[in-house]
């Protein structure tokens, strides 16, 4: 009854809130705006996170209120492809909720099948519930989730560690955020044998493959942040790569950015030692030229891994 | 008989959102929390049985609260208490140690006086419930 009382007082005095000012005094717009600088691309995850930190906001605003309100069900799935910044987002969003008040301490814990799965009877569910304790107050981040349920073993512990993983979902609402995260095919298959994840999770968020001037933006930031640049030359030969590269098997997308511009660095290296030419500049440390991404043997019909 | 051993125990049994919030305070000062239970309260016996390992390397003490819930499905008529281990050099030694959950009924304990050497007089304190074995007490 007092409760009561003390919200209806409230929302006397309080009556209107200014959702805008509440965004920027919360520290959401900062993380929200960090999110769109530093991550080029991924149009529909950017907008799907500022729809759920809206939702989130409107709820927090509604329960200060004291209007009706409840607990929204956080856990998300990630899918897509392999270097299409998962990760990246899963830390932004642990912030994200952090400052929204929804997790109370906003760490990140990443997991594999490996994490949560014992090796033999028993094992598995102290192993678990340790990563559960550990994720407690944070984020539980699962990466290639599907690999927990393994169809073809009726043995396998993956079911326990899912059972478990479930029950905590389920009832320690409060306590912790899951993100499951995979192969978009992969979890598919994986939410359609497991109809309890599939009904747990309500944001179900797809990354989508970064296109060619994507990918050059990427690396071009990348480089950067390294203090390296490429010379127009070699930024044309590097489009002619990405473009190979991506017919190619294995193609990671941000990930194979990093690694093709680690081995051009390489190459630089390796150039100017050859080359030998006396004392050399900052200027010329810090250039990559066309021979240095031409020398790819993806050029040559070979695969870079 | 109210069992009064350790910090808060002259207050009303804590709920786990106070449990909550005194873990929190231990974890913030880096201390290592663990969950232990027995049904031996007296107080000379320091060592109770442990409930899992200490946990070392929860940030939030939701871990804590769902451990010590854990404890009490399995021994909801045992004495659990959440003690702190603080490891810094030179203290090395539990710094809070509460109570979080007690039997539904404590019988108390039992003083037997005992003349020794002229008019001595030596006590000491035996908990009823300690007649009977291990497991079966309460």
């Amino acid at each position: 009854m007092t409760n009561n009382n003390i919200s209806e007082d409230k929302n006397k005095h309080l009556g209107k809130i200014d959702l805008h000012a509440e965004l920027v005094e919360t520290g959401v717009e900062q993380v929200l705006i960090d999110l769109d600088k530093s991550l080029i691309g991924l149009e529909p995850v950017k907008t799907r996170i500022r729809e759920t930190a809206a939702l989130l906001l409107v709820e927090k605003a509604r329960e200060k209120l004291g209007l009706a309100h409840e607990t929204p069900t956080l856990h998300m799935s990630f899918s897509g492809n392999p270097g299409t910044g998962k990760t990246t987002v899963a830390l932004r969003m642990a912030e994200l909720l952090h400052k929204l008040g929804y997790v109370r301490k906003g760490h990140l814990v990443t997991v594999t099948r490996d994490d949560l799965v014992g090796q033999y009877i028993g094992h598995t569910a102290p192993k678990t519930k340790e990563v559960l304790k550990k994720a407690m107050g944070g984020v539980l981040f699962i990466d290639e989730a599907y690999y927990l349920y393994r169809p073809e073993n009726e043995r396998d512990y993956g079911q326990e560690a899912i059972e478990i993983l479930l029950q905590v979902m389920e009832n320690n609402r409060d306590d912790l955020v899951v993100i499951l995260a995979g192969y978009k095919n992969r979890m598919n298959t994986f939410f359609e044998s497991n109809p309890g994840f599939r009904s747990r999770i309500a944001h179900h968020i797809e990354f989508p493959d970064y296109s060619t001037p994507e990918l050059l933006d990427i690396g071009s930031s990348m480089l950067d942040q390294l203090n390296y640049y490429l010379t127009k030359s070699a930024k044309d030969a590097f489009i002619e790569y990405i473009n190979l590269r991506k017919e190619q098997p294995h193609f990671a997308n941000a990930r194979s950015i990093r690694n093709a511009l680690d081995r051009a660095r390489l190459r630089q290296a390796n150039r100017l030692f050859k080359e030998n030419n006396g004392p050399v500049s900052a200027e010329i440390l810090s250039t990559l030229e066309e021979v240095d991404i031409r020398e790819s043997r993806v050029f040559s019909g070979g695969i870079d891994n | 008989m109210k069992l009064r051993q350790g910090t808060f125990s002259f207050l009303p049994d804590l709920t786990d959102a106070e449990i909550h919030t005194q873990v929190q305070y231990c974890i913030d000062n880096g201390w290592a929390v663990s969950v232990e239970y027995t049904d031996d309260p007296h107080p000379r016996n320091t060592y109770w049985e442990m409930w899992g390992h200490p946990m070392f390397d929860n940030p939030d003490a939701a871990a804590v609260v769902f451990e010590v819930n854990e404890c009490r499905k399995q021994f909801g008529d045992y004495y659990i208490r959440v003690i702190a281990f603080d490891s810094t050099h030179g203290w090395e030694s539990i710094k809070l140690s509460f109570i979080v959950n007690r039997p539904k009924d404590e019988p108390g304990f039992h003083v037997s006086r005992e003349e020794v050497k002229g008019r001595s007089m030596r006590y000491s304190i035996k908990s009823y419930a300690t007649d009977k074995p291990e497991g079966k007490r309460y």
